[in-house]
């Protein structure tokens, strides 16, 4: 058992988290940085550091930027403790975690969580099948390993990440047999509304074409607006079958990425007690916190995804906001506002974009809440959308109620990947809306942990 | 299950490669991927079987937060190889159903 | 239903075995249960189904338990077949395990006490080496234990779900989401009025409280005096593990699902149902002593509830005198008992049948005494 004591422990080694740990060092304080994962970058600068030049030129300039992070971080003086499972976190600032197999304790006169964000659950007929993928974690594979698709692939859902992974297999040679893309084509007139606040975040619009275009140069067959997915297959994946056109298609597949955006990682927000609220335009949970980030009057700030979707760019404005926050509350800068001032408008310069993405990409309801009663909603336990809603017929009216009686969220995710699903089918059951219906009671571990890892 | 691997891993991409054993087989994969990526890439297509209805599952994450990519390494079971980079000499063994200690602890650490 | 039937306050273990046994033997039930964000101590259950050093104080109480554990095989096949879902009972015969030559002492006497005082509770002292040839995992700081026969477990979580199907399938009414604010009796009709914080109210003229913790407020409403007190117990479970268990120990028991539920603390912290960092690194290292090998098994769930207890620990069950028709059953082995609350307590708090020979010991009338003091013994 190891202990350190620091001003300022930050969780998560991803845009938010560096950045906050370099404004926090730059003001004088010390602070130590916890990652589950080996190397710094997070997921969306995943391997950054050592990438060889040939990937860092498939993935793209966007890509390639986080170096000017992962280099900033390195110099700073932050200490760096990767391999970090963090299991526990106290709202007093005490982070428990695993590293190595034996446990660690880092006491923080303030904690910031930035765990980023995950690929929101996918829940269709056979999304369980070997083979069937999230479409960022074939990015990861390519950001980790430069591992590509052997075969010819099929990319389906929606959302930028699906586009710019169709973009980077291009690039690198990487053939596509498809892209069923599920945006629902009145989307785009309930997007249209927020085309002033688009027109400031040109920049990304522009990417979003170019992407498009490339994809018609290298004659991807692009089927849009399609419904009713199903992943074929009895072992592993065969194939995905949906609805186009009224016409019903099938694409035969042995490698499918299937994505519908991202949402925030909660879990260590929601471990800690604290408020969350139903964010209807991200179609997600959120910690309630104030304007710097802060969780009630704990010691604990979240910035960047897993405080809401934002974005690489803006979450490191965040978490520099929170850092600044921070090092006023230490004394260690007396002129918040005025150095504040600058980074939040960065920040809504960032995030411009954000409410013409949520409204244009905003996931079906058909795929978020599984009509076909046949359809697991959790993959650890092997629950049913049927079998949720058997529950809320006797009685159940939330996610713990439902966990007890079917062990929806008992297996080993933690409720992780059936959390959403499960609120909102439970919400869609009852008539009632989300947040009347709330979400599983996280508590520790944050993550499984062995037993004899507590005792060393 | 090895067969035709779903990922590959360009040579120019490889600087430096280690040796892991998955079920008895020796597999040469670049060194500092994951096991997830490693064992992907060398074909292996299922991961474990489940514990409620022993249905094949593979990494479906590679981030962490799924838990399908569970499996033993060095003995250990149910450790989540999408977060441990491949080790030389590492051996791994796929899962059927829910962790076995008694099998574990006997097994292959060194 | 307004005079006839009978309201049970609390749909967790306790309400719903009283009032499954209710309707089974014929009476309209409803139950009025909160919603998921309740207290819930039957999600905080160790699970055992367990007899050995039960009722060291209160020979009545051994014998009880008795009753229930064997009782028990008959409600499980009843529910299993009834609803489907399958409450997991398994009564292998059970485990006590000690760590110290002071604590086997201790134990092998209060045993003795007991099997002399209600009779007919069988149980054996073992040395560690008769203890491996059952439990070969024991690690070398268990030097003793003690063997129940009759001893077992079950899954508290299915045996709600259960009982909850069972009261669907035999027309109870359920409702779910209701926080009792205030009851009314009307002594002229012979009724009481239940109404709700949220305004809904409800009329029964029988009335069983079974809220747990929640009793506290709502006894007195209805002539009844009980005090409550709480501990706070914290349990830990594994990820899923091929069978290595076969019994169930007071320390650890691998469950029919292969979980293995590590149990459990006992601590004195008012309504805080939380967990503590201190307190799951304790029972990782007690279960890691017990069994070695489970230092290889994964932590998943880390519990804390909230254990509604009497100042000494037994069971309260009465009638109201000044409310007749109303009731109050508070207890904290809301699982073991499952069985005797369903085929005894329900068919009485229901009018169908008096209450069970020499219940005087169980009423609240034993905390009146103020010089008295009290100390929880089990």
């Amino acid at each position: 058992m190891s202990e350190v004591v620091a001003d300022f422990v930050v969780i998560g080694a991803g845009p938010a988290g560096m950045a906050a740990a370099c404004e926090a060092r730059s003001h004088g304080l010390s602070v130590v940085l916890l990652d589950e994962q080996a190397a710094i970058g997070g997921q969306i600068y995943r391997g950054v550091e050592t990438a060889p030049s040939d990937r860092l030129e498939v993935l793209g300039k966007d890509y390639a930027v986080g170096r000017d992070l992962t280099s900033a971080f390195c110099s700073s003086g932050a200490r760096h403790v990767g391999g970090a499972t963090v299991w526990n976190v106290s709202t007093d600032g005490t982070v428990d975690y695993v590293t190595n197999g034996s446990s660690g304790k880092a006491v923080g006169k303030y904690v910031l969580i930035a765990s980023g964000a995950m690929e929101r659950p996918f829940p269709i007929r056979g999304w369980t099948l070997p083979g069937v993928m999230g479409a960022g974690a074939a990015q990861i594979l390519l950001k980790g390993a430069g591992a590509l698709p052997s075969g010819p692939v099929v990319l389906a859902g929606c959302g930028p990440l699906l586009y710019l992974l169709a973009w980077q297999y291009l690039r690198a040679g990487a053939s596509i047999r498809a892209l069923v893309d599920t945006t629902d084509r009145s989307a785009h007139l309930h997007a249209a509304r927020y085309v002033t606040g688009a027109l400031l975040g040109w920049r990304d619009l522009a990417k979003g074409i170019k992407l498009l275009a490339a994809l018609r140069r290298h004659r991807v067959p692009v089927y849009s607006g399609c419904t009713d997915l199903a992943v074929e297959g009895e072992s592993r994946v065969e194939g995905l079958s949906f609805r186009h056109g009224g016409k019903l298609v099938q694409v035969p597949a042995s490698l499918l990425l299937l994505h519908q955006g991202v949402v925030p990682n909660t879990q260590i927000s929601w471990s800690t007690g604290s408020a969350h609220r139903w964010n209807a335009e991200q179609l997600c949970w959120q910690p309630v916190t104030d304007v710097w980030g802060r969780l009630g009057e704990t010691s604990l700030y979240v910035a960047g995804d897993s405080r809401a979707i934002v974005g690489a760019q803006a979450s490191a404005v965040q978490g520099r906001l929170a850092a600044l926050a921070i090092a006023a509350r230490l004394g260690a800068v007396t002129d918040l506002d005025r150095r504040a001032a600058p980074l939040q408008r960065d920040f809504r310069r960032h995030t411009s974009i954000r409410p013409f993405l949520d409204s244009l990409y905003r996931p079906r309801d058909e795929n978020r809440i599984p009509q076909d009663g046949g359809v697991l909603v959790c993959r650890c336990e092997e629950v049913t959308a049927a079998q949720i809603r058997r529950y809320v017929e006797l009685g159940c009216q939330g996610p713990n109620q439902t966990k007890a009686f079917g062990r929806c969220g008992m297996g080993p995710c933690q409720g992780r990947f059936c959390g959403l699903t499960v609120t909102e089918l439970i919400a869609g059951t009852r008539g009632v809306p989300p947040d009347e219906v709330g979400y599983y009671r996280i508590r520790p571990p944050i993550k499984p942990v062995t037993l004899g890892e507590l005792t060393r | 299950m090895t067969t035709e691997a779903l990922f590959s891993i360009p040579h120019t991409a490889v600087v430096k490669t280690v040796t892991i054993i998955i079920d008895g087989k020796s597999l040469t994969v670049p060194d500092g991927i994951s096991v997830a990526a490693a064992l992907l890439a060398g074909g292996v297509r299922d991961f474990r079987s489940t514990v409620v209805g022993k249905a094949p599952r593979a990494p479906y994450c590679m981030m962490g937060v799924c838990f399908e990519c569970l499996i033993e390494i060095d003995g250990v079971p149910a450790r989540q190889s999408c977060l441990v980079p491949v080790r030389d000499g590492m051996r791994i063994r796929r899962q059927d159903g829910a962790a076995d200690l008694v099998t574990a602890n006997l097994g292959d650490v060194a | 239903m307004d005079n006839q039937g009978m309201t049970v306050i609390g749909g967790g273990l306790v309400g719903a075995a009283i009032a499954y046994g209710a309707v089974r033997a014929g009476v309209k039930v409803r139950v009025l249960d909160q919603g998921d964000n309740a207290f819930r101590a039957s999600r905080g259950n160790f699970g055992l189904v367990w007899l050995s050093s039960k009722g060291g104080k209160l020979p009545r109480y051994a014998r009880w338990t008795r009753d229930a554990i064997k009782l028990w095989p008959a409600l499980h096949k009843e529910l299993l077949e009834l609803t489907g879902v399958d409450s997991g009972l398994q009564q292998p015969g059970g485990f006590w395990l000690g760590f110290s030559e002071a604590e086997i002492t201790a134990r092998a006497s209060l045993l003795e006490k007991i099997d002399r005082e209600a009779g007919d509770i069988p149980y054996k002292m073992m040395e560690p080496r008769e203890l491996r040839e059952y439990l070969p995992g024991i690690g070398p700081a268990v030097v003793g234990g003690s063997f129940g026969p009759l001893d077992g477990h079950a899954n508290p979580l299915m045996l709600l779900h259960a009982l909850h199907a069972g009261l669907r399938e035999r027309g109870a009414d359920v409702i779910s989401g209701v926080s009792v604010g205030e009851i009314r009796h009307d002594s002229d009709k012979g009724r009481f009025e239940i109404v709700a914080t949220d305004g809904q109210s409800w009329k029964s003229g029988r009335l069983v409280l079974a809220a747990g913790l929640g009793n506290a407020k709502l006894a007195p409403q209805v002539g009844l005096q009980t005090p409550i007190t709480t501990t706070r117990g914290q349990v830990l479970i594994t990820e899923r593990l091929k069978p290595f268990l076969k019994y169930p120990t007071n320390k650890a028991r691998q469950t029919a699902e292969g979980s293995v539920q590590i149990g459990s603390t006992t601590e004195d912290v008012g309504l805080d149902d939380g967990t503590t960092t201190e307190k799951i690194e304790w029972l990782a290292r007690r279960a890691v002593a017990t069994f070695p090998a489970l230092a290889q098994a994964r932590l998943v769930r880390a519990w804390g509830a909230l254990r509604p207890l009497t100042p000494d620990g037994y069971p309260v069950y009465q009638a109201s005198t000044s409310c007749p028709g109303a009731f109050i059953a508070i207890c904290h082995s809301g699982v073991t008992l499952a069985s005797a609350h369903s085929m005894v307590i329900g068919p009485w708090m229901g009018g169908l049948t008096a209450a069970p020979p020499d219940f005087d010991v169980f009423l609240s009338d034993r905390f009146a005494d103020p010089n008295k003091s009290f100390s929880h013994d089990h």
